[in-house]
């Protein structure tokens, strides 16, 4: 996924002077097109992150598009205050991009997972907060991020996610996308892991249950409607994401649903408990630990569709 | 034009007296040492800015890394007509227009800073962003001696260097005390000038109260072509009034009605 980020956003920048990237010494073997491109509008300041997002809010300031890039918490957690005062509170045209959310980085450790963010993220006002689940989303979020005129946090898969989505897609900040429609549960997900809940979700309908599908690639602003229309329909709901419980995707779904007042709802929200996943392994073997691949999904489902 | 700074400085002084009173607020020590420096750089011959056109393209960038001592600028802009002279009596109050640390929402002020550590880092990508377009406008940025603790502070020192960023200006307004105490008994910065020129500076210090060598040191700006400037300007904390100079108390001391009567009748009306 990162691949697609790095290629897309050369091609905006070929016909848009303003798009900078700031880099914090990360980046090897992906940035180098845009470096070679683009020599002028590429800063690397070193092992540096709050300088980075300083310098990029500076460029951005005077009318450029900068954007920070680098691993999981690096740009985000490291230098957390100048993305609120500086990025944030001056709504400066800042685009933070990370690359492996979650636990993409898996036997790296607890320091390159990135579990807390969309949490953090999501808490900051005028910041856009961006988590694609396959290659098409992950391009198409690529454009409208540079559109988008303000901050942006996009929390980008490492390597290798297969499509979510069958055909072609029509992605625009704030409106989810539904991958398969169903009427007895909806499973909300966001990010490379919907591929894991797409294949439960296949598996449970040749079984006879039917289930909407949804990637809730934006969680903020988060798709209201998408949420509230389908809960009203199924009466269940199961979230997913690679992320802690503490204010993720699940929490933000939660919100929505309680400020919509509805109530009854069959609800189960899945992803990492209130821990640091230090167990040592791959990405795959940590989600199965935690009960996040496509068994545990469907598990999850089936238990929720028979109470 | 000395007797014009002597006469405006005190006057400037008297205005942050008013603010820090009416605010109940604290720093205003880190105020009255800035307050020369602040003077000089709106003088007239420094910064180049439009108070009738605060965003011109075209403006010198003047960006407050100490910006607990915002009120100092505000009342500089409020004297150069950025907005009316009334507003100061609004700092600090419910529904006012001048919060406590320097934001962006007033007219004339650049940038929103309060944490410390974040100013330079900006000032950087705006140098950067004037280079690229060979614009010829310059980037001021004043640090407290407290800024001076951050390590982000230090990543934009090497980083300015390190790109030849000659069309920043820092000062550093070095009153020699911080919150908790003397700074030679916090984290000494000892010979500063020294450690920033070996990041590729260039330097020079001053004393930060001499209107006529601060004119003259900013006027001479970039001390060197391919170097940033940096500027040690030497400074009392509390500059001007005899109960405030020099002590620890004066960032957080409140100024209660006798101390203004008392500093105000210090300063005299000259």
């Amino acid at each position: 996924m990162r691949k697609i980020f790095n290629k897309r956003l050369v091609e905006l920048a070929e016909h848009d002077e303003r798009i900078h990237m700031v880099l914090a010494d990360i980046g090897y073997g992906e940035i180098e097109s845009f470096a070679e491109k683009f020599p002028n509008r590429y800063y690397n300041v070193g092992v540096a992150e709050q300088n980075m997002t300083g310098v990029a809010c500076g460029l951005a300031m005077e009318g450029n598009i900068a954007v920070t890039y680098s691993i999981a918490n690096f740009p985000t957690l490291r230098c957390l205050e100048q993305v609120r005062n500086d990025v944030c509170y001056h709504n400066a045209n800042v685009k933070i991009v990370i690359i492996g959310g979650g636990v993409s980085y898996g036997a790296l450790g607890v320091s390159h997972h990135s579990t807390e963010d969309i949490a953090i993220m999501r808490a900051l006002p005028n910041i856009v907060v961006v988590v694609p689940c396959d290659p098409k989303e992950a391009k198409y979020a690529v454009d409208a991020m540079i559109a988008h005129d303000g901050p942006v946090y996009y929390r980008c898969g490492y390597k290798n996610e297969s499509d979510v989505h069958d055909g072609e897609i029509d992605f625009s900040f704030g409106k989810a996308l539904t991958v398969r429609e169903g009427s007895d549960c909806t499973v909300i997900f966001c990010g490379p892991i919907g591929s894991e809940a797409k294949k439960a979700v296949e598996k449970l309908a040749n079984e006879g249950l039917s289930c909407d599908l949804i990637s809730m690639h934006t969680i903020k602003p988060i798709d209201k409607d998408a949420i509230l229309g389908s809960v009203r329909k199924t009466g269940r709901l199961v979230t997913i994401e690679e992320h802690n419980l503490s204010g993720g995707l699940g929490s933000a779904v939660a919100e929505v649903l309680a400020d919509g007042q509805l109530t009854g709802v069959k609800f189960k929200r899945m992803g990492f408990p209130d821990v640091y996943v230090h167990e040592v392994g791959s990405q795959a073997w940590l989600r199965t630990l935690y009960g996040l691949d496509s068994k545990g999904i469907e598990d999850t489902i089936k238990t929720l569709c028979s109470e | 034009m000395s007797t014009s700074y002597e006469q405006f400085s005190n006057r400037i002084r008297r205005h942050c007296l008013h603010m820090a009173h009416i605010g109940e607020s604290g720093h205003i020590g880190s105020m009255l040492s800035c307050v020369d420096l602040m003077v000089v750089l709106y003088g007239g011959n420094v910064l180049r800015f439009r108070p009738d056109d605060p965003k011109w393209i075209d403006r010198d960038r003047f960006i407050m890394s100490k910006g607990h001592a915002g009120a100092a600028v505000y009342a500089v802009l409020t004297e150069h007509g950025f907005f009316p002279n009334e507003w100061m009596d609004t700092y600090y109050q419910d529904n006012g227009k001048l919060m406590g640390h320097i934001s962006h929402y007033v007219p004339g002020v650049e940038y929103s800073t309060g944490s410390l550590g974040h100013g330079l880092s900006v000032c950087c990508g705006m140098a950067l962003a004037a280079k690229e377009k060979n614009k010829h406008h310059r980037i001021f940025c004043m640090l407290s001696d407290g800024d001076c603790n951050e390590g982000s502070t230090w990543e934009a020192i090497m980083f300015a260097g390190q790109e030849k960023l000659d069309n920043i200006i820092t000062i550093v307004d070095y009153n020699k005390i911080q919150a908790l105490g003397f700074v030679k008994d916090i984290i000494d910065l000892g010979n500063i000038g020294k450690k920033i020129s070996d990041f590729g500076w260039a330097v020079k210090e001053i004393n930060g109260h001499d209107h006529q060598e601060i004119e003259r040191t900013l006027m001479q700006v970039p001390f060197e072509n391919g170097k940033p400037s940096f500027i040690v300007a030497h400074t009392v904390k509390g500059k001007g009034v005899s109960f405030l100079e020099n002590t620890v108390a004066s960032h957080y001391a409140k100024i209660t009605d006798q101390m203004l009567e008392d500093a105000l009748k210090e300063l005299g009306d000259k």
